[in-house]
């Protein structure tokens, strides 16, 4: 394998001195010029993003259009008896919707059928802000006017908010290899632990939207924000019980997604649709920040269990995991999230012994869906951190315990999967520890804390000079490209390449472009296998009515799976069109075009050789090909209120190839950010089922000052089965950045968060815990904790007195 | 109430409710869509423009408050010469597309904004200094590195040639 890039600064982003570069000139519509290709070319969108003319949903104008409104649940569970149009107002000047108007099936198609578009007189209403009538209108005033004259009849039901104790499971898998009984038995230190994380809001900065307009063949066609232009045209055709031409689905420039523009447009672009078939006119439904975060889909709360056996080398000999994750009131894309999950819960580590079991429940609170990292991050966090206070325990360092056991080429995952090639663990481990500088900094934090007084502990009301405690932390993460098992083959995505009879190359998929890239590495890449400049690549718009069908655009699979079919497509091409002319495709396409007319090439989906996976039995491949990810963070913590800084954060991520170095450091970059407020400050907050904080005033995320300096590396190691052998990058930094953020904060401060995000409460909580019971030296021989795991359902409370670490910190049991 | 004001460069006068947002204005009365509306409270920053040299939330703006002011938009930072079709983009936007400033685009306007306000009151390349420029701007998917190395590209001064 080689690494390729260094990051292009060290120390500061900043790189002052180089100039500002020259303005640009630039005719409307024309493509930003190519760089050398070291650089990539510009940001194919950039030039209409910079100067204000792209054009996102709230943005574009449809003269007469009226505004759509959602009557939403104020009741986590309820029956709903009846809907009361108010006597003095006048109906009139509105349209009203209701489940009874849904000319087809009243689903949101997805998985499951479960959830319906909206909950009909005598249905049960399963969460608080759930869809119960629609109504629109010429003018914003007039609608909430007629929102407020209408009112609804329910019977409240009793509400389930315990995903361990709800009985409704949406799915459950069971991973198991080797002998779980014969690996504790030869274990030197057995260790529990539980960790649980909490909802995360995607917080795209543009609200979900969408616009429906008539169509004059009684069809009707959506503009909308969205990753996914099929999943929402096949829930369109469902629910109004339209064909594939009726329904066209566009999407227009999307202001960020990070999976919460996966699954949850389907619905409101149904709703939009059906205002609009009912008042005949195009109707905007513009969600403002407080319905975006109280109504659509959070990252699930997971909680995870380990009980794990380690010789006294550190080697993993047994992992036995349990992990419950919280669906909410909906399957929506549970199983698939839940699975990814299990699939990575322990850690991009070798175990000759292991149990995974995963399961995930309904809640009577709103549905959980998609978000960067797809069930990982969840247990990926449980898996490092218990990792990391195995490595305390047992008195070995976080580099070691990883060196130890992290995947190496040849070694077989707990689904069976043997790797075979594109390992990249150990490297990307030894380039975050080398170029964070991870192991002088770690004694260089021991020997503060030796001064400040000889122990790890610091406790709030301790006096003390030292007020502030600085660390490091490390952490180290796979992600499997692309989705997950058999996913991939049932899709059968198709990309396509045409070349016009104008003689124009252009791009035809579904592929959506929403901050990532894709409309700059698609042209870069099919420019490559056609060997034409970039600029003379364009690529369609995703619109139903002329693009293929090329999967969601989700699971970091993008660049590696329709990427691939893009160049696929282009080889064919350039094939087709030199053994006609016989001379090179760039010298001849154009006139053959004008000669012989149009030619555009259907690229399939056909499996990655040698990649088979049962989902029956769960064994086999999970993913045709790994990405892997260290992260290492610098971190202060005011040991007066608890408040950590992240200050310095090294990501390194292996991608396969890197198409795109600035696009790709860009993912890095904002997806360790992600993950640093995933770690800090992100936090829901539920009371009754409904979100406390739903408002961007409550629900902080980090700004330029919360953000410190990242510096991504990207390693190359090739995936043979794509042909430009990239992976993905998309989620990779999510999976590693909070574990790295929690070990620096125990390395300031000698403390154990357990549970997502490490707010200031948290830490004064460990904190106050750890001084009243001092961590244990290395143990002294064999030691065991007996019993089997506690089920999470007795888990109100996490310190166990026979814990071999230091305990966690008295907390309540969760509502 | 009648309002006069000053538009990227083009005097503006309109008959609109005191209490009117200057960013529903700028947005559905002058067709300035530009400038993006995130959370309608002050918080995201994606509307922020310069009203009479200082960065605003316009949608904490009620056009009672801005009779004679000038206001400067996205629109107003490439220069585009009379009678061509053409546009220039001034070196912060250059800077971000060169860098990789703007991924989604949604909070770009803003940022945009609030860096040309920083650089024009003659803030330089400090990485801290622009890092509390654009404090009040919120982004979700570049982690900010890349635009504060493009703020800090546009605002270290050129070489005399």
């Amino acid at each position: 394998m080689t690494i390729r890039t260094e990051p292009r600064r060290t120390g500061s982003p900043v790189a002052p001195g180089t100039g500002a570069p020259d303005a640009l000139l630039l005719h409307p519509g024309e493509i930003a010029p190519g760089r050398a290709r070291t650089r990539g070319p510009l940001r194919r969108e950039g030039p209409e993003k910079l100067t204000g003319e792209a054009k996102y949903a709230d943005d574009l104008v449809f003269p007469g259009a009226w505004f759509g409104a959602t009557v939403r649940s104020t009741q986590a569970h309820a029956r709903l008896l009846g809907i009361d149009l108010g006597e003095d107002f006048d109906w009139s000047k509105v349209v009203v919707v209701t489940a009874a108007d849904i000319p087809g099936e009243n689903i949101v198609s997805l998985i499951s059928d479960d959830q319906p578009v909206l909950v009909p007189v005598g249905g049960e209403i399963q969460h608080h802000a759930e869809p119960l009538v629609l109504i629109a209108a010429p003018d914003r005033e007039t609608l909430r006017a007629a929102k407020r004259a209408l009112t609804v009849r329910t019977e409240p039901l009793p509400p389930v908010f315990d995903p361990i104790a709800s009985e409704h499971v949406f799915a459950h898998y069971e991973i198991e290899a080797g002998d779980l009984d014969a690996g504790f038995a030869g274990a030197d230190l057995v260790l529990e632990g539980t960790y649980r994380v909490g909802h995360q809001e995607q917080l795209y900065i543009e609200n979900n939207a969408m616009i429906a307009v008539p169509r004059e063949d009684g069809g009707v066609t959506l503009h909308g924000s969205l990753q996914c232009p099929y999943y929402v045209h096949k829930a369109l055709k469902r629910a109004l019980a339209l064909d594939d031409v009726r329904a066209q689905v566009i999407q227009a420039e999307t202001g960020g997604g990070f999976g919460g523009k996966e699954e949850y447009p389907s619905i409101l672009a149904i709703h939009a649709a059906l205002l609009a078939l009912k008042c005949r006119k195009p109707v905007r439904m513009i969600y403002d920040r407080h319905e975006d975060i109280a109504a659509t889909t959070k990252r699930h709360p997971a909680i995870v269990s380990h009980r794990t056996g380690v010789k006294r080398d550190g080697t993993l000999v047994a992992q036995d995991i349990e992990i419950v994750m919280d669906g909410g009131a909906y399957s929506t894309l549970t199983p698939v999230v839940l699975s990814r999950g299990a699939i990575h819960a322990g850690g991009p580590y070798r175990c000759p012994n292991i149990r995974i079991r995963a399961r995930a429940t309904r809640t009577n609170t709103p549905p959980n869906g998609a978000f960067r990292g797809f069930g990982a991050p969840q247990t990926e966090f449980a898996a490092e951190t218990h990792l990391n206070r195995l490595a305390d325990a047992l008195g070995i360092g976080p580099l070691d315990i990883r060196r130890r056991n992290v995947y190496r080429t040849g070694d077989t995952t707990p689904t069976g999967q043997v790797l075979l090639e594109s390992v990249a663990g150990e490297e990307v481990l030894e380039r975050g520890a080398e170029a964070a500088e991870f192991e002088r900094l770690l004694e260089r934090s021991a020997r503060a804390r030796t001064k400040a007084g000889g122990s790890r502990s610091s406790s709030p009301l301790a006096t003390g000079p030292v007020r502030r405690a600085s660390g490091i932390g490390l952490a180290l993460a796979w992600h499997g490209a692309g989705f997950t098992g058999s996913g991939e083959v049932k899709l059968a995505s198709v990309a396509s390449v045409e070349l016009t009879a104008a003689g124009q190359i252009r791009i035809l998929t579904a592929s959506t472009e929403m901050g990532q890239g894709t409309k700059t590495i698609f042209p870069q890449l099919v420019a490559d296998a056609l060997d034409v400049p970039y600029e003379a690549v364009e690529i369609a718009p995703q619109d139903t009515a002329f693009v293929p069908d090329s999967g969601p655009t989700v699971a970091s699979r993008t660049a590696m799976v329709v990427g691939g079919l893009c160049i696929k497509a282009a080889e064919r091409l350039r094939a087709t069109v030199e053994s006609a002319t016989g001379g090179t495709f760039a010298a001849t396409y154009r006139d053959h075009a004008r000669q012989s007319g149009g030619v555009r090439i259907d690229q399939k989906f056909e499996p990655y050789p040698g990649v088979h996976f049962d989902d029956e039995t769960y064994r086999g491949d999970a993913y045709p090909a790994f990405g892997w990810a260290s992260c290492v963070a610098e971190v202060e913590v005011d040991l007066d209120t608890g408040e950590v800084a992240v200050t310095n954060v090294v990501a390194v991520d292996d991608v396969g190839r890197v198409i795109h170095e600035t696009l790709a450091e860009g993912q890095v970059e904002g997806g360790t950010l992600q993950a640093i407020g995933y770690a800090t400050i992100e936090e829901m907050k539920l009371h009754d089922g409904r979100y406390l904080n739903d408002r961007l005033a409550t629900y902080l995320i980090p700004t330029a000052l919360d953000a410190p300096r990242i510096t991504a590396i990207l390693v190359e190691a090739p995936f043979s089965g794509a042909p430009h052998r990239a992976k993905g990058v998309g989620e990779l930094p999510m999976d590693v950045g909070a574990p790295a953020v929690v070990a620096a904060i125990h390395d300031a401060t000698g403390a154990w968060i357990h549970e997502l995000p490490a707010t200031p409460e948290r830490i004064l909580a460990a904190l106050g815990a750890t001084t009243a019971a001092p961590s244990p030296t290395v143990p002294a021989g064999r030691r065991r904790v007996e019993g089997a795991i506690r089920a999470p359902i007795d888990e109100g409370t996490d310190p166990r007195p026979d814990a071999p670490t230091d305990p966690q910190p008295l907390r309540g049991p969760q509502k | 109430m009648n309002i006069r004001l000053l538009v990227n460069g083009s005097p503006v006068e309109l008959d609109v409710p005191g209490m009117r947002r200057l960013l529903d204005v700028l947005r559905e009365d002058l067709g300035l869509t530009g400038t993006k509306e995130g959370c309608g409270e002050g918080e995201c920053g994606a509307c922020s423009v310069i009203l009479d040299g200082q960065v605003v939330d316009a949608c904490l703006v009620p056009m009672s408050q801005v009779d004679g002011s000038t206001v400067r938009t996205v629109e107003g930072l490439a220069r585009r010469p009379a009678r061509s079709p053409d546009r220039r983009l001034d070196e912060l936007q250059a800077a971000f597309l060169a860098t990789g400033g703007a991924q989604c685009g949604i909070c770009t306007p803003g940022m945009l904004m609030a860096a040309r306000a920083y650089i024009d009151a003659g803030g330089g390349p400090d990485e801290d200094a622009i890092r509390e420029a654009i404090a009040g701007n919120l982004c979700r998917c570049t982690g900010y590195t890349k635009i504060v190395e493009a703020i800090a590209q546009a605002a270290t001064p050129q070489a005399e040639v």
